[in-house]
């Protein structure tokens, strides 16, 4: 049970408002910290939205597919002679991953994965007239491939469709081609036997938020990319969608153990932007703990101060027949209201500020660059922190408060 | 002196040591005893420097005896945690100090309902009558919601004996309640603690310097050097003991 706290908050408040002008300083103090702390995590979780968003946007977070071909290690030399070191690396020729109708489900049931699509991806042509473009061609069934990278979501025209002899294509692709919705591109694949070559209706124009795959990239129904690639029946890739993008690397790891294909999680590929975004967080972290670390000390000094200044109050308190919890949980309490009062103006603060950035900085577009919201429970879990920070800072003077001796607090 | 009243205090070779086990370890108290019993109304002199502060710190348990036996009310306080030494000054001792030592955030009322709600973390409407009525009896029925700052030396004195009193302890400890007052001031003070020794019983014992005031109470205890020089009414003392007439409104 909680002591009734009814003398304790009266002092305590009333000792606060008495030191009206380092009341006032401190809980401004702990306000500026709180809103830095809350504004930049909702700024850092905002860009980290928004960026993983746009990179996974157009990304599986898991893929799968056949090993590569590797040339076989010769046997170890017999002693006393001498082998051949050097090898030819083997051509990579288009492979399928063996079995893949039977994985599908299999992978459909992991716990965590939302999404599993097969794809065939290869490399050709997109000729129209005169004009030649080197393509990634991609082969989907568009239901499934929907819902790893949204694919409807970012058609710019048209209405996205796959079936027989239609095609989407990237919006630069098309721009490069000169064709619109409802013109017809051909299709050129170089294999072993010659060329194979088809020709196709594109119903739909995307942009997949980067420039460089809107001018490659070209979507074909899976079984014409089948036969484009000389895979038929065959897939080459496996996509995969989980709840929690950060549960791909683990994934990743166990399916490669449990199977003989090659698994890459989005981090593996994206190597580059794991580590800076880690390296905001890592930043954004210490940034926190040490605005954190000077809001204790500022409500320590505070209240170190307000010990020494309040001994002869402490030790009529005592002598009136205060207990020693008494004093200690009345000066635990001020720490507690700074605590609380400041992070309550803090967060006010941040909302204020994070306003701000929405309204006023703007991209080049005239768009806000991302949205950034302060979530209710990042900002109650702040304050409390704030809060328990501030009882923390307390604790050292008010067991100094505590351990006054009376007889000597009361002379001075 | 009253022989047949109970004992409050009895301090029986009681002994205190600063700095023990130090080389500038002093001994300022050899062996006090001291009976003190209900309804007294005492003083407590000496030079400066005789122990008078420090017995009267340990009177109010606001510092431990290095050696001896005290009892408060026939019970043994020396081996007494801290908590148990405060739990006893707040049921047994009022104090009341040279510089007033009131809380200054506090309006006079605030002041004397604090023990109230130091006890009981909050005050009934009855305790804040009580209080009121305290106050009106040391005749600051006009003064209540003014701060200590907005008072007189005289009147915040007066403050403090309310705070003190309205507990109602046995016993009102005052460490020269009168040192830091002008002489008219001085008088109602003690005119004061005359009155409310004499309308509520509580016995006092006032540590002065004052000969004056000293020679106006029923009985005086001369600290010398650490040891009582001198135990018992002034010769002259006349017709002060006190009457147990005129009983206060809020004495029940």
């Amino acid at each position: 049970m909680l002591p009734r706290l009814g003398f304790e908050s009266r002092v305590a408040l009333r000792f606060l408002r008495e030191g009206r002008m380092q009341t006032l300083l401190i809980v401004v103090g702990v306000a500026a910290g709180v809103a830095v702390v809350a504004y930049i995590s909702a700024l850092i979780s905002g860009l980290q939205r928004n960026t993983l968003e746009k990179t996974l946007g157009a990304q599986a977070h898991v893929t799968l597919s056949a090993p590569e071909d590797a040339v076989l290690p010769p046997a170890p030399p017999a002693s006393g002679t001498a082998g051949l070191l050097q090898t030819q690396p083997r051509a990579q020729r288009p492979r399928s991953i063996v079995n893949w109708q039977a994985l599908l489900p299999v992978l459909e049931g992991q716990p965590g994965v939302v999404a599993v699509s097969p794809m065939v991806s290869g490399a050709g042509l997109a000729l129209r007239g005169e004009a030649a473009r080197s393509i990634a061609l991609v082969g989907v069934e568009l239901e499934r491939y929907d819902r790893i990278v949204g694919l409807r979501s970012k058609v710019v025209q048209g209405q996205a469709r796959l079936g027989p002899g239609e095609a989407v294509l990237g919006r630069e692709l098309a721009g490069d081609l000169g064709v619109r919705v409802g013109d017809r591109v051909a299709i050129v694949v170089a294999g072993p036997q010659g060329n194979v070559t088809d020709t196709a209706r594109v119903t739909a124009l995307v942009d997949l938020g980067v420039r460089e795959l809107n001018r490659r990239t070209l979507y074909l129904p899976l079984r014409a990319a089948q036969s484009l690639v000389g895979l038929p029946g065959g897939a080459t890739n496996l996509d995969l969608k989980l709840a929690d993008v950060w549960a791909a690397d683990p994934l990743a790891v166990e399916l490669a153990r449990r199977y003989p294909y090659k698994v890459e999680s989005w981090q593996q590929l994206n190597a580059q932007l794991v580590s800076a975004l880690n390296a905001q967080s890592v930043s954004t972290t210490v940034i926190r703990a040490v605005v954190m670390i000077v809001v204790v000390l500022g409500i320590a000094s505070v209240l170190v101060v307000s010990v020494v200044q309040k001994q002869r109050e402490i030790g009529i308190l005592r002598a009136m027949g205060a207990t020693r919890a008494q004093v200690l949980r009345i000066f635990l309490l001020q720490g507690a209201v700074v605590g609380a009062v400041g992070s309550a103006l803090g967060v006010l603060l941040a909302v204020l500020l994070i306003w701000a950035f929405t309204s006023f900085v703007r991209g080049s577009d005239g768009l806000p660059l991302f949205a950034i919201t302060l979530a209710p429970g990042l900002a109650l879990r702040i304050a409390l922190i704030a809060t328990a920070c501030g009882v923390l800072a307390a604790v050292a003077p008010a067991r100094r408060a505590a351990a006054l001796d009376p007889a000597q607090a009361i002379r001075l | 002196m009253n022989t047949e009243a109970r004992p409050l205090v009895e301090l029986d070779g009681v002994r205190k040591r600063y700095n023990v086990g130090r080389p500038n370890e002093a001994e300022v108290l050899h062996g006090i005893s001291l009976v003190l019993r209900e309804r007294e109304f005492a003083a407590l002199i000496g030079p400066s420097g005789s122990g008078k502060s420090t017995l009267l710190n340990i009177l109010g348990l606001l510092e431990t005896m290095s050696e001896g036996s005290y009892r408060l009310q026939g019970e043994e306080v020396g081996g007494l945690d801290d908590a148990g030494l405060t739990l006893k000054r707040r049921a047994a001792l009022g104090f009341v100090f040279q510089f007033h030592h009131l809380l200054p955030a506090f309006s006079a009322l605030e002041n004397v309902t604090l023990p109230a709600l130091m006890r009981d973390g909050q005050v009934s409407t009855a305790q804040r009558e009580h209080a009121r009525e305290v106050l009106a009896a040391v005749g600051l029925a006009a003064a209540m919601d003014k701060r200590p700052g907005e008072l007189s030396g005289g009147m915040q004195q007066r403050v403090a004996i309310a705070r003190a009193l309205v507990m109602r302890p046995p016993l009102v400890l005052a460490d020269e309640p009168t040192g830091n007052l002008d002489r008219a001031s001085s008088d109602e003070v003690f005119a004061l603690m005359r009155r409310m020794h004499a309308e509520l019983g509580t016995s006092f014992l006032i540590v002065t310097h004052d000969a004056r005031l000293a020679e106006r109470c029923d009985r005086i205890v001369e600290l010398v050097d650490g040891r009582i020089e001198r135990d018992g009414p002034l010769p002259s003392v006349s017709s002060s003991s006190s009457p147990p007439a005129a009983r206060g409104s809020f004495h029940r």
